[in-house]
């Protein structure tokens, strides 16, 4: 681990200065945010992450769950994933948020684990981890070491020949479902980003993840309410039972009117460079029978596009499984 | 009752056999049990390594100029200055046991990743690792070989090295009715403790003093006496608690030596504690393994021929030879029978024993052959074992201590309930609808004795004290020591020191094998004997003491009080006695002589049956494993309850075997590229199955007076294949290389067979 300095913002626009001084607010930064710090230190620890100085935004207020006057919810940045995912709130009104956050890491982590370092967390890809291989995303232009390597847990969708990581988290999965907004203060003023605008596929640029630029604190992110009567669920499939990333997962939104599908979403885990929302599964459903026939057709399109790795071929077909199975499910209770 | 020639029932005794709790969990539970790393001597200073990047080749630079200027640094040792460092000589017997041989930073050369390079020392853990992260190593490389496939690629010696044989199971095989023949695989292994591999070096006046996480303290000191080229008198090993080892700690590895040097170098207290990336690649794994396994058989199912060729990975510098023909031999009636090995290397660190070594892979193939064998034979494969049950072993003609197996699968089957099996592959459904499948495997893991000293004193305080250079790894051996001297003296178990893990004591026995209690009980009772026949010739001696003028063949000791014998109402408390006499203790010394490397009359064995449920959803592809009842014949249980808890254990660690662990070798780099513990599987809580668990409990008096025998690594043996097996039978889907994988079984049908 690098030495670096520690300080505590005092409020948003003073956090935002202190990290506008870093160059960028993608991989190598000068100078982060710290929230829970459940990845980045992990990440410092592995000098993956070397910056400078550490801007502490425990104490700023940005750490709560409430009811906007349209209906959306607003979760603050600094809100924890254990107060998202037991929140009365979120349980009712986004099971499918409630459900992905439970289903990842352990009771520890969710109680630090933020919802925007939640956001920003990184792959999981093991060379991304060392320093001592070739990785595009940690060393730009040095290569990509898991092609044809250990890449079992890496992505299917939305890859590129300089990176085929993964994003490993849960909670994005069901915030792409359910057209989260993130809200941020930067060196501007405010905007707002739509989730599914945020993550940038990795191309031939695979260390720049997102839209964020130096500066950018993100405050919260609002969920739309569902249009009435939604269902919404999240399944996740990896090899142990607790305690481990998705090898696939889904979350779905559905809404069924006399015998046909009239919202619809569908998000994948595990399987895409970014949080997968997929559209093709989406048009496969709308206006269709909610049977098995139409979800397999679904799960099909979904996965059209898939190239698999070396390791990870039977990610296809698994989440072709997941998303049949989570549709279906969803199906029963709606 | 099966055969059993010495088939007693148990003497009755207060303490033994009874479920008695660890004398030293009031210790763990409340984090005052000092563990090695926790070791904070005066002056101490921090070590970390530099391990190598490449798995093959030479290094051609060691740069450490901006890691010696650094803060708090105090030193950087290569092989240019690290000082002389020895290897081990050959030795005669059980002793100076090592694994990889190669002292550290021996040479330029690279053999595995992780190997260490150069070593880091400085005020504090931190810089001393920033340090050896800021030191440049250039290498000259060459392409490794880290490859899987290992039957039928180059070996050490060319050839296979013959095992036990008898018949001709050739021909036998040739001409077999029905056959089974199938190849089966097991990856490397990593051992996984919770407690890191540490080393606390302390050199003063020429002395070594090494807290170390150590299996095997008195072999520890003899190794590292020799690697530091001084007497074995010159260095002391200190193990007090640990956090397991599962026998990676048994043998000492590099990373003590570069402790002690540094130590010696500095002349400063020295504290190296590897991380846990490193434990993947220089404390050794259960190697990567490949076994061809025949079976021939009657129509009937009665065997007529094993033959087993097996090879497992070693590295390039070691022969590490995995003895999975251990248990094959033995474990059914078969009169021809042949076993073949080879070792194949690979740029990998030097593998080790890893808890049941030999049998549990051994087992994993041959219980999964027999299982094959059963189907194809349309036969119950509870059946199969009991028709080829033993008269003795076959393997030397001995017969056998005590051999209870068909009581394990019989009495396992019925706590099961596999009456009510149905064979159709698929056909067995829960509540709530999805598959399950049932399975089963033998198991049999060796028992024996090694040497063991150990030395007892009863105190005027009216405690006793019972010391041994054995260790506790987390098993319960502070407990037995405790519960066997309470049961010569009477006294209670809180009136009892145990001291373990000191090379300053009676040189006992290594925690291997499963052999530690065994071993331990004829000394520990032979030496209380002996202290109370002292006590009680004390009393009878002391002019004015409560006895004098009796004779000590009258007397007796009993519930910690001394008396003539059969009088209670005389008795006198037999701290007071000392008292009165003004001795400060009596002592009782005793060296036994174990069965390990010595002819024996019986052929000493344990025996169990895994029962196993898997629960299978096909439409997610989610198996897991649901239900295990296992049924153990390991001699008298002296403390039932840790007991349970280590056959509890290995199950878990079973189901890790059968479905999560692997050891991933990057094809390019060779290194373990899953090395840290969300990469590399292993059950969680959530993965624990319901586990029921039943001794047979016939005391074994041919091993040693109370009858036990020992339970570490038997409940490991058997597990994965009785889950394969259950795999089969819910999903059709065979599986010959472990783990078992989501991917595996994505073939399965989706709508099984009702
Ligand atoms: C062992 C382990 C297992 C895990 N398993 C899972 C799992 O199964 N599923 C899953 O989804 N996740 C899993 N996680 C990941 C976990 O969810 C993340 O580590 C956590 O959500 C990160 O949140 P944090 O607040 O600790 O982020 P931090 O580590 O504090 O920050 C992460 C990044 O976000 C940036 N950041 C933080 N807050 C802001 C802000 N307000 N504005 C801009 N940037 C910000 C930081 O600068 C940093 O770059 C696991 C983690 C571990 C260690
Ligand atoms: S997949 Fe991406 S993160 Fe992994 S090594 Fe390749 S470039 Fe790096």
């Amino acid at each position: 681990m690098q030495l670096f300095e520690l300080i505590t913002a005092q409020n948003v626009a003073g956090a935002v200065k202190e990290q506008a001084a870093s160059p960028t607010a993608q991989q190598g930064a000068s100078v982060r945010f710290i929230a829970g710090g459940t990845n980045l230190v992990d990440c410092m620890k592995l000098n993956v992450e070397t910056p400078r100085r550490l801007v502490d935004i425990n104490g700023l207020p940005l750490d709560t769950i409430e009811k906007l006057p349209d209906g959306s919810v607003k979760i603050g940045a600094l809100a924890r994933n254990s107060d998202v995912a037991q929140s009365d709130l979120i349980r009712t009104q986004f099971p499918v948020l409630s459900q992905a956050i439970l289903s990842g890491a352990t009771g520890q982590l969710r109680n630090m684990a933020s919802t925007a370092g939640n956001l920003l967390q990184k792959t999981r890809c093991v060379y991304y981890r060392d320093r001592a291989y070739a990785c595009n995303k940690r060393a730009p232009g040095s290569g990509c070491s898991a092609i044809g390597g250990y890449n079992r847990n890496l992505a299917i969708l939305g890859t590129s020949e300089h990176c085929i990581a993964s994003n490993p988290s849960d909670q994005n999965v069901a915030l792409m479902a359910l057209d989260a907004t993130i809200h941020i203060s930067g060196v501007n003023g405010q905007r707002s980003v739509p989730i599914a605008a945020f993550y940038l596929l990795p191309g031939s640029t695979p260390e720049k993840e997102t839209v964020l630029l130096p500066g950018d604190l993100i405050t919260h992110v609002t969920v739309p309410a569902l249009p009435s009567g939604s269902k919404s669920l999240y399944v996740k499939l990896r090899d142990r039972a607790s305690y481990e990333f998705a090898l696939a997962s889904t979350a779905v939104v559905l809404k069924t009117r006399q015998g046909k599908i009239e919202h619809v979403r569908v998000a994948l885990g595990g399987v895409g460079a970014i949080p997968w929302r997929s559209h093709e599964a989406e048009r496969a459903l709308v206006g269709h029978a909610p049977n098995a026939e139409n979800f397999r057709k679904a799960a099909e399109a979904a996965l059209k596009q898939a190239r698999p790795q070396s390791q990870n071929a039977f990610k296809v077909e698994l989440a072709k499984r997941c998303i049949v199975h989570t549709l279906t499910q969803a199906a029963q209770l709606a | 009752m099966e055969q059993d020639s010495n088939a007693q029932t148990a003497t009755p005794s207060k303490v033994i056999g009874v479920a008695t709790q660890r004398i030293d969990a009031p210790l763990k539970t409340t984090g005052t049990a000092v563990y090695t790393s926790d070791h904070h001597l005066p002056g101490m200073v921090y070590a970390w390594p530099v391990t190598a990047t490449i798995s093959r080749g030479t290094i051609l630079s060691v740069d450490a100029s901006e890691a010696q200027s650094m803060p708090g640094v105090l030193a950087v040792y290569t092989h240019k200055n690290i000082g002389p460092l020895y290897r081990t000589p050959p030795t005669v017997g059980f002793s100076m046991r090592q694994q990889e041989h190669r002292p550290p930073l021996e040479n330029l050369e690279v053999y595995y990743y992780g190997q260490y390079v150069a070593v880091a020392v400085a005020q504090t853990m931190e810089q001393a690792r920033a340090a050896a992260e800021a030191i440049k190593v250039t290498y000259q490389p060459e392409t490794p070989n880290v490859a899987t496939k290992l039957l039928g690629t180059p070996l050490t010696t060319p050839g296979m090295h013959p095992g036990s044989h008898r018949g001709d199971a050739a021909a036998a095989f040739a001409q077999a009715p029905v056959k089974h023949d199938a190849v089966y695989s097991s990856p490397a292994e990593t051992h996984n403790p919770i407690e890191l591999h540490a080393t606390v070096a302390d050199y003063r006046d020429g002395k070594y003093t090494l807290y170390e996480t150590s299996q095997a303290v008195v072999n520890h000191r003899d190794v590292m006496a020799a690697v530091l080229g001084v007497p074995p008198g010159n260095v002391r090993v200190i193990t007090r608690f640990l956090g397991s080892g599962f026998g990676g700690k048994l043998w000492p590895w590099p990373h003590s030596a570069l402790a002690a040097a540094c130590s010696h170098n500095l002349q400063r207290p020295v504290k190296l504690v590897i991380s846990r990336s490193m434990m993947f690649e220089s404390v050794g794994h259960r190697p990567a393994i490949e076994q061809q396994i025949q079976l021939g058989a009657e129509t009937n199912g009665k065997l007529t021929a094993i033959v087993q060729n097996y090879v497992n990975h070693t590295s390039m510098i070691d022969d590490y030879a995995e003895g999975c023909g251990e248990a094959t031999p033995l474990l059914y009636s078969c009169a021809n029978l042949k076993i073949t090995s080879g070792l194949a290397r690979r740029n990998v660190g030097t593998p080790t024993a890893m808890r049941g070594p030999g049998a549990v892979p051994g087992l994993w193939a041959l219980e999964s052959a027999m299982d094959e064998l059963a189907w194809q034979l349309k036969m119950d494969p509870v059946q199969l074992r009991l028709l080829n049950e033993p008269a003795v072993d076959e393997s030397n003609g001995k017969p056998f201590s005590s051999r209870h197996l068909k009581e394990c699968l019989t009495v396992g089957a019925e706590k099961f309930g596999w009456s009510q099996r149905k064979p159709a592959i698929g056909s067995m459904k829960n509540a709530q609808g999805a598959t399950l499948g049932w399975g089963v495997a033998a198991c049999s893991w060796g028992a024996m004795r090694s040497d063991a000293e150990t030395m007892v004193e009863l105190l005027a305080n009216g405690r006793a004290r019972v010391t041994c250079g054995t260790q506790d790894i987390g098993g319960g051996t502070y407990t037995i020591f405790a519960q066997l001297v309470s049961h010569e003296t009477g006294l209670p178990l809180n009136k009892i020191d145990v001291a373990l893990g000191d090379t300053k004591l009676p040189p006992g026995p290594v925690s291997g094998g499963s052999w530690t209690t065994a071993t331990v009980i004829p000394a520990v009772l032979q030496a209380t004997q002996n202290a109370v026949r002292s006590l009680l010739m004390l009393a009878a001696s002391s002019p004015d003491g409560y006895f004098a003028g009796s004779h000590a063949a009258d007397m007796e000791m009993s519930d910690g009080f001394v008396q003539p014998k059969g009088q209670p109402a005389k008795r006198v408390a037999f701290g007071e006695i000392l008292g009165r006499a003004n001795v400060k203790a009596v002592f009782g010394n005793a060296k036994s002589e174990g069965t390990l490397g010595r002819e024996t009359k019986y052929s000493f064995h344990s025996f169990g049956a895994h029962f196993v449920e898997i629960t299978w959803q096909p439409e997610i592809a989610r198996l897991r494993v649901s239900r295990v009842v296992t049924v153990i014949d390991a001699g008298r249980m002296i403390n039932p309850r840790p007991a349970r808890n280590q056959i509890e254990g290995a199950i878990v660690m079973g189901v890790g075997m059968a479905m999560l662990e692997d050891t991933q070798y990057d094809p390019r780099s060779g290194a373990p590229i899953n090395a840290n513990l969300a990469d590399y599987l292993l059950p969680v809580n959530a993965d624990c199955p319901k586990i029921d668990v039943t001794f047979l409990d016939y005391p074994d008096y041919h091993l040693d007076a109370l009858g036990a025998r020992g339970v570490g690594e038997i409940g490991l043996a058997g597990v994965a294949p009785a889950i394969a097996g259950a795999v089969y039978h819910a999903t059709g889907i065979r599986v010959r290389s472990l783990p078992i994988r989501i991917e595996d079984l994505l073939a399965a049908p989706q709508t099984a067979s009702a």
